[in-house]
């Protein structure tokens, strides 16, 4: 019985290390030789290779253009593909387009393609673009992000299944012209062209192999200034110097590694010990722990961000219906307070609803004051009268929003000032993401959080969504005809002073009501190595890798 | 013996189909959807959506298609993941977290019997606290804050080991030793008791008074007879450590399975729930089924119930 015992021991022992080995083998081979090149390459910098260390959040939920919809995608995505137009120090310029004319009623853009090329040396032509505008509005692909087209006339009755895709209004002239067709002049419309749902995809390689996105390689073709030459699902992802990018002679960068790491502190760990060379939206953000640090040490760099953090009112709740409540709750907000203690991040106390990133919002509108006590008094005693309340401890509110340290954190603090301020006891709910997604959607709330971030640097992207109450991304159950009608009137006027002063009427309306409390203006975080030059966040929170180089 | 097995094998399936049923419920009850986003779409795209990945269909046929699915192994593609199959998920970060685990239980098991093995033949003495002392800290540490040290003071103080990131051996040492200490410990404490029960048994003090020699005594004798706990808690240790851990794996950046246990959930990815759910009940009850039939082999005495002889 020893005998076997010792022999069965044995076995597995035996067994044990086999499975390691085989395993560990087959793992570690490619990556160890990686290694060693990376190690190598890294000592001769000197007029050698020039590689950029990034990491990412978590594995890019979709890599094909027309179907991606979270900003870890748009990060590498803007720099493997290229629209037709693009961003540099804010303004929009030519980028797969050489020239754009625009007819006299702003309702048709004609665009002449410049002899760019795929990564696979097939020229770029005006049928890529068409193709992959009409996958992304075609119904049965699901494209999340296809309204951000609808401006091109027939799409959106195409998108929801009542026009028919010989209706668009996208013409393919010859090989190298495009000509598109707006529903409305949209002054904003080569911004949008700027964007990843407007890329081009390679036609023949789309139609061949319906998965070509789901894998690095030589299926993945783009037109960008980078190519995607590897992809470890849920690891790393590795991005080339493409070598038949039309301004290739301008891309300094020959190799950006990105890797995906989920932990704010192991990133913070990586871009200490110089594992990484750049840390911030998109690319990880900056632990809350270590701003601190980095402020002191004189690296942190802060950048305004369209973007905003707004609590929404359920104007079809019983108390929330009435303005003076609303009003009184949104003035009773020591914003400067929170960022200063809480958030800590430099944001901007948000007094309007567009951010001050936003062309022709930098300055204050003067629609309220931060944490104007005496106002948000006056109004809460109307609102009680009102509401035939007595006393505004009668009221019994609940702030709603999604599971996380942050949003309690913030939630805790203006709670506080309500109750201090106003005397108003307000209970905190939180739920898991999903959950209260759907709350938000059923207006099954009084008050809750959310933060909206620009799709494009104008004001519209964040006035548009309470244009109507049945407007998917609205959530409060207010409208306004007024409001409304400002809005499509800008959407038709084509002087851009004229159309700012429209959208600032449209914006004083909305601030006059309150169906939303602004909170801040987010700020993007961000630090890097002394060696990196020109990796600047545009307004919208984009990095162009393009115009990144490396002085080591 | 065989019987046994095939016994134990028809409950196994039982025990799947009852896990399965419960996670489609649990799936179908839990608000939300795959596809929600702060960002709303017309409801037409959702429906779209829906028909795509068969959400619109009634929950039987539903609960049929998981089925249907589970015994032929195709879970279909990720509702999160564009274009990537459950299948290709599983099979890319599985065998990641399988050399993870491997090697994170290689250095549990080594570490706990000879933390033990010193505690034991030292009782009461100096070694015995030292190995006890670590093998309660081993235990009651957290792995999260215990990989939270290691990253900060062997790899970013000592630039030992790199931060994170799974490109070769050297970036594995650290993970597999943040999971394997709390195993280590509670194996330590095993082997230790059971083996202070076994030198106090007559025939190690028979091979005492031959003038055998104290470790030769502990190899040849008294560790193959004090290991007898230390298997039953090898079976459930495989299937937890095999598969990944979400913390672990987060705090170090592995492409491992364990994150895709907890995102799944948090995405609603019915398909990748579903997926890793079976995947990992399977590996769970064969590890115990393993465990129990190695029982019966390494000690006569455990008689399997069903068992003819």
């Amino acid at each position: 019985m020893k005998k076997s015992n010792l022999f069965l021991m044995l076995m597995l022992l035996a067994l044990t290390l086999v499975l390691a080995a085989c395993n560990f083998g087959a793992e570690e081979e490619k990556p160890a030789s990686e290694d060693g090149k990376k190690e190598g390459t890294e000592e001769t910098t000197e007029g050698g290779p020039k590689e950029l260390n990034l990491v990412v959040a978590s594995e890019p939920p979709s890599m094909h253009p027309q179907l991606a919809t979270d900003s870890t995608s748009n990060a590498v995505l803007k720099n493997v593909f290229e629209g037709l137009t693009t961003v540099k120090d804010g303004e929009v310029i030519e980028a797969a387009a050489e020239k754009v004319d625009v007819s006299e009623d702003g309702l048709v853009y004609t665009f002449t393609l410049r002899d760019a090329k795929w990564s696979n040396g097939d020229t770029v032509t005006a049928e890529d673009f068409a193709y992959a505008w009409t996958f992304a509005l075609t119904p049965e692909n699901a494209s999340e992000y296809a309204s951000i087209l609808y401006p091109i006339k027939g799409a959106q009755a195409f998108n929801l299944g009542e026009g028919s895709a010989e209706d668009l209004g996208i013409e393919v002239v010859d090989e190298k012209t495009l000509k598109v067709t707006l529903e409305n002049p949209t002054p904003y419309f080569l911004e949008l062209t700027a964007f990843k749902t407007y890329y081009p995809i390679h036609k023949a390689t789309a139609e061949a192999n319906d998965t070509w996105f789901a894998e690095a390689g030589d299926q993945y073709i783009s037109n960008g200034p980078f190519t995607l030459s590897e992809w470890q699902h849920g690891g790393s992802m590795t991005l080339e110097k493409n070598a038949n990018y039309w301004d290739a002679d301008n891309v300094a960068l020959d190799t950006v590694n990105i890797s995906m790491v989920e932990s704010e502190t192991t990133a913070a760990t990586m871009f200490d010990k110089g594992e990484i060379d750049f840390l911030g939206a998109p690319y990880q953000s900056v632990a809350l722990d270590v701003i601190d640090r980095y402020k002191e040490e004189g690296i942190l760099n802060i950048s305004d961000y369209a973007s905003i953090y707004v609590y929404k009112f359920n104007t079809t709740d019983e108390i929330m219906s009435n303005v003076n409540i609303r009003k009184a709750l949104t003035l009773a907000i020591d914003r400067q307070g929170l960022i200063d203690n809480i958030t800590k991040g430099e944001q901007t106390p948000a007094t309007g609803m567009v951010p001050a990133a936003v062309k022709g919002f930098e300055e204050d509108r003067g629609y309220m004051k931060d944490n104007d006590i005496e106002e948000a008094k006056k109004a809460l005693e109307l609102g009680l009268q009102e509401l035939g309340l007595s006393d505004a401890s009668e009221l019994d509110i609940k702030l709603s929003f999604n599971t996380s340290e942050a949003h309690a954190a913030i939630a805790q603090f203006i709670q506080e000032g309500w109750r201090t301020n106003l005397g108003i006891e307000v209970t905190l709910d939180n739920s898991e993401w999903q959950v209260y997604l759907d709350k938000l959607s059923n207006l099954d709330y009084q008050i809750a959080r959310l933060g909206w971030i620009g799709d494009y640097n104008d004001a519209y992207t964040f006035l548009e969504m309470y244009n109507s109450a049945d407007n998917g991304n609205n959530d409060t159950g207010w409208e306004n005809a007024e409001y409304t009608a400002l809005l499509e009137q800008s959407n038709k006027e084509q002087d851009p002073a004229k159309r700012l002063e429209l959208l600032k009427q449209a914006e004083a309306i909305i601030m006059s009501e309150y169906p939303v409390a602004p909170i801040y203006y987010y700020t993007n975080l961000s630090v890097k190595k002394d060696y990196v030059e020109n990796m600047e966040l545009d307004a919208l929170g984009n990095i162009y890798l393009k115009y990144v180089d490396i002085k080591k | 013996m065989l019987r046994y097995i095939f016994k134990r094998l028809v409950y196994i399936l039982i025990a799947l189909f009852i896990i399965i049923t419960a996670t489609f419920f649990l799936m179908q009850l839990a608000p939300g959807s795959p596809f929600a986003s702060e960002r709303d779409f017309p409801p037409q795209i959702e429906e779209q959506l829906n028909a795509k990945y068969g959400l619109d269909n009634p929950w039987y046929i539903q609960y049929k298609d998981y089925l249907v699915d589970t015994v032929s192994f195709d879970f279909g593609e990720s509702m999160k993941y564009k274009g990537r199959s459950t299948n290709d998920i599983i099979s890319e970060s599985f065998p990641i977290s399988l050399t993870l685990g491997i090697e994170a239980m290689i250095l549990s098991i080594g570490l706990g019997i000879f933390l033990g093995v010193i505690a034991a033949l030292y009782h009461n003495k100096f070694p015995d606290y030292l190995a006890s002392t670590i093998a309660v800290l081993g235990i009651s540490v957290p792995s999260f804050i215990l990989a939270g040290l290691m990253q900060y003071f062997l790899a970013y103080k000592l630039d030992l080991f790199p931060v994170s990131g799974w490109k070769g051996f050297n970036y594995s040492i650290l993970p597999a030793l943040a999971i394997a200490i709390t195993h280590a410990g509670f194996i330590a404490k095993l082997t230790r008791s059971s083996m202070l029960e076994q030198s106090s048994s007559d025939y190690v003090k028979m091979a005492r008074s031959k003038g055998l020699g104290k470790w030769t005594i502990v190899i040849r004798h008294t560790l193959r007879n004090a290991l007898m706990p230390v298997i039953t808690y090898l079976g459930p240790l495989t299937a937890g450590v095999v598969t990944g851990s979400f913390i672990i794996e987060q705090i170090f950046a592995i492409p491992g399975l364990g994150r895709h246990f907890v995102t799944s959930i948090t995405n609603r990815d019915y398909t990748v729930i579903m997926g890793t759910t079976v995947f990992y009940s399977i590996i769970l009850l064969f590890a115990v089924l393993i465990v129990d039939i190695l029982y019966s082999v390494i000690d006569p005495r455990i008689k399997l119930k069903g068992a003819k002889k």
